[in-house]
């Protein structure tokens, strides 16, 4: 079976607008933490956002674009033109025209763009909403729109399964590689930052109401109290490492193992089945617990699963025997963008040598993890495991590794 | 050798019938369940037409914290699960739960919820910074669909691979097929798969009604949709939920399960064209049709019937014409080709399910359902659209299609007992 490489990655992040911005930013611990700037937060108990800075659409899209996009659909176009741009893609496949496809992960769609017409439809009357409300919204907008720019007629889908769906949608990819198509646009971008979304997120219980952004996201610390949401992702080039070869692409590694579980009833007392997801993406990659080099978490900074993933991570891998980081204290929770840009750093991991830190936080020992605070870490990195969680018990967990 | 998959279990709840044996009966007897719009007021709507459900959640044994805290759409999943998986006979306690999955495909997810929760918190759209204070404490669950794959995994017990598929309207179809995928690649031995949509609401109606999607036959809102008919003119929103147990065929074998058919091929793409347009030419659904058929073994002189996406929109129907006519060359003249969407409406990401559950009868019972209310054919319509009445035909393998806003186009080809080679 031919194996699956990544050779472009485009980024939209808190922290960073472009690979290389996010990239630096992370490496030397710099936050896009702070206060929502997008609507006034004041009146909520959560007012701190991961937001992406400096980001003008008609910058980089066409203005016939605009009206029918909603923000997180432009970050996604954006990301996609740099990941096609950075593997350096000819604009069609010689082989065939439905060799290439898109594949995107997603958790609440076009949420700002659905406010606005509710809005109008409520408050004005039916005739008012906008002619785009059809798809502009939907879960399935972003993999439409990036296909349609880029001609790609191939396999094409949209995965959601919460935080967990982006390394769901890049495993579907990897599957069509397998099954024939020579390159997959993958990955999610997800933003979610409007009063109506914020009232959403607000619900799930799961967000700090801390207002110092270096207080407020603290996965694995005594003061863990719930997560900061933040806008943006990652989308990457997936490609079938030979045919990629054959065009001279450079390839930034691979995508070696993958597996999906779900948890037990809550009500089961059983184990949850973080751990088995691990396992089995292991074997998937044909690797030993010990040739992973780094495990990028989850992080969900509420203590019972901050727990639960570092009693899976220590019973794999035994306590402290493998570094931990969650670089994602530094752009928020991402939802279904999360593990994508965690893919990204982890190729840019292996790339330079260097782990990302996770910034702000004090260890709590009880958990018992070598988790990587303060300065980013120089090691040998060939191997990554990337794991992301969704609410209602999603477990998703893949490896990466250096291109052989 | 490839592992194969079967079907083993089917759990419908569609407009006129909740259950296999009521949407069965709709169908052969060409009734149409399509009608005024009662979930609210629809005047001043230009579309004022749907497909509703009689469904009261609590007769069908979902308790009053379950009705409290799922939407519609997952209320209808959770039904159609529990037929599935009655109807399967699997006992999950003789059962490996780990290899055990989910997949649900929903194009719009739990809009209505949404909206309702819209309105309270907005004060009906008069609050810009709206007043979280008074959402629901489950808010988070229908602004993300994954839930429902959570709701049916908490249900079933299972604890394999769960995620929703949201494809627009071939979630129904895509769904189904990646949960095939998941099987044959081994990473589960049994699906719980399938979709629902439940997306009557006024968001919806004002959305198809802005690009004139839906029909606006409200004075003759019982034969609304018509499929291929010269005088048709928009489609007929729906709702509904067909989930289905899936499994590898040896796993199946071995517990002496009913099996109902193969699913033997599918496929889908993407036109990469536009948002909501086709090209009138059909070739990516033509290619999906290909791809399914070539995975299926099958040629064009197997297939005995197509059930067609057939929403009842111009273009819809013309396209996948030419796209049936550019697969199966002079077969596509000679099978019947009908549309279940004449009478059940098209519940958007439901609907391809839904469509694979007629498919599956139709080969169990050798009776094609018609094409409801085709009276007068669209000249560019020239196949045999079944106009009206059921047919008794000889079914075993059957070619269902689905098409949808984004650009999808997904094919899947069902194999019965009778037809396996």
């Amino acid at each position: 079976m031919s194996s699956t490489v990544v050779t472009g990655i485009g980024v939209t992040a808190p922290n960073g607008l472009g690979a290389k911005d996010f990239w630096s930013a992370t490496i030397e611990g710099r936050s896009g933490l702070g206060p929502v700037q997008r609507f006034d937060a004041g009146q909520y108990p959560v007012r701190l956002a991961g937001e992406i800075p400096g980001f003008k659409a008609e910058d980089h899209l066409p203005s016939r674009l605009l009206p029918q996009t909603d923000h997180m659909t432009r970050l996604a176009l954006v990301a996609a033109d740099w990941a096609l741009a950075d593997a350096e893609v000819p604009p069609e496949d010689p082989e065939s025209e439905f060799s290439r496809g898109v594949i995107t992960a997603s958790s609440s769609g076009g949420f700002e763009f659905g406010q606005n017409e509710l809005e109008k439809l409520w408050s004005q009357g039916s005739e008012y909403v906008s002619a785009y409300q059809s798809f502009a919204w939907f879960y399935a907008v972003n993999t439409g729109q990036i296909s349609i720019r880029h001609g790609m007629r191939g396999p094409s889908g949209v995965l959601v399964s919460d935080q967990a769906g982006g390394l769901d949608a890049v495993a579907a990819g990897r599957r069509q590689i397998r099954r024939g198509s020579s390159l997959i646009v993958s990955g999610g971008v997800d933003a979610t930052i409007c009063p109506w979304g914020w009232a959403a997120l607000i619900a799930s219980g799961r967000l700090s109401s801390i207002d110092d952004p270096d207080r407020a996201y603290l996965p694995f610390d005594a003061a863990a109290a719930g997560h900061v949401p933040g806008e943006g992702g990652a989308i990457l080039v997936l490609e079938n490492a030979v045919t990629a070869r054959a065009r001279g692409a450079e390839s930034y590694g691979e995508i070696a193992g993958y597996a999906a579980t779900f948890d037990p009833r809550p009500d089961s007392g059983r184990e949850p089945a973080l751990r088995r997801a691990i396992e089995i993406a292991l074997q998937d990659a044909e690797l030993e617990r010990g040739q992973i080099d780094v495990v990028f978490a989850d992080a969900a900074a509420v203590p019972e699963l901050d727990r639960q993933e570092a009693d899976a991570i220590n019973a794999v891998f035994g306590p402290g025997a493998v570094p931990v980081t969650a670089p994602k204290t530094m752009t928020g929770r991402l939802y279904s963008g999360a593990a994508p840009l965690d893919l990204a750093a982890a190729f840019l991991s292996i790339r330079d040598g260097v782990i990302p830190p996770t910034t702000n936080v004090s260890p709590a020992p009880e958990y018992r993890l070598d988790l990587v605070v303060g300065e980013a870490r120089e090691a040998r990195v060939r191997s990554v495991l990337v794991l992301a969680r969704g609410q209602g018990g999603f477990n998703s967990a893949m490896v990466v590794r250096q291109s052989r | 050798m490839r592992r194969r998959v079967v079907i083993t279990g089917i759990g419908v709840v569609a407009p006129g019938g909740v259950g296999v044996k009521e949407f069965w009966t709709l169908l052969t007897d060409g009734r149409t369940a399509t009608g005024p719009i009662s979930f609210f007021d629809p005047s001043g709507f230009r579309s004022q037409v749907a497909a509703e459900i009689d469904f009261d959640p609590e007769s069908h044994g979902l308790s009053q914290q379950e009705i409290r805290r799922m939407d519609r759409a997952a209320q209808l999943a959770l039904v159609a699960t529990r037929e599935a998986v009655a109807d399967s006979e699997l006992e999950m306690s003789g059962t490996d739960p780990s290899r055990v999955g989910v997949t649900i495909g929903s194009a719009v997810g739990a809009t209505m919820g949404l909206e309702q929760e819209y309105r309270v918190v907005s004060d009906d759209g008069r609050l810009h910074l709206v007043d979280h204070r008074y959402a629901v404490p489950h808010l988070y669950s229908y602004l993300s669909p994954s839930s429902f794959a959570a709701e049916v995994a908490w249900e079933v017990g299972s604890e394999g691979p769960a995620t929703v598929i949201s494809a627009g309207c071939t979630s129904g179809l895509d769904s189904v097929g990646h949960a095939v995928e998941l099987i044959r690649e081994g990473a589960t031995d049994v699906m719980i798969a399938g979709s629902s949509d439940a997306p009557i609401s006024p968001i919806t109606m004002a959305c198809f009604d802005a690009i004139k999607a839906t029909t606006p036959s409200n004075d003759d809102p019982e034969h609304a949709s018509r499929p291929f008919d010269n005088r048709r003119n928009g489609f007929v929103l729906g709702e509904g939920a067909a989930m289905f147990v899936l499994e590898e065929l040896e796993h199946a074998r071995r517990r002496r399960a009913h099996i109902y058919a193969e699913i033997s091929g599918f496929a889908s793409r993407c036109n990469a064209f536009h948002m909501t347009g086709l090209r009138p030419d059909g070739r990516e659904m033509a290619e999906a049709i290909r791809v399914a058929m070539d995975e299926a073994k099958v040629g064009p002189e197997r297939i005995d019937y197509i059930n067609a996406h057939g929403s009842g929109t111009k273009q819809n129907d013309r396209h996948e014409t030419a796209a049936f006519k550019r697969t199966l060359g002079s077969y596509a003249y000679e099978r019947p080709v009908s549309s279940i969407k004449s009478m059940i409406g098209h519940s958007l990401g439901a609907i391809g399910s839904i469509e694979i559950a007629a498919s599956v009868l139709a080969i169990r019972h050798n009776v094609v359902p018609p094409t409801a209310n085709l009276h007068t054919p669209d000249p560019e319509c020239d196949l045999d659209y079944v106009p009206l009445v059921a047919r008794e035909w000889q079914t075993d393998t059957v070619l269902t299609v689905g098409s949808g806003f984004g650009g999808f186009q997904s094919a899947m080809v069902l194999t019965g007992p009778d037809g396996d080679h």
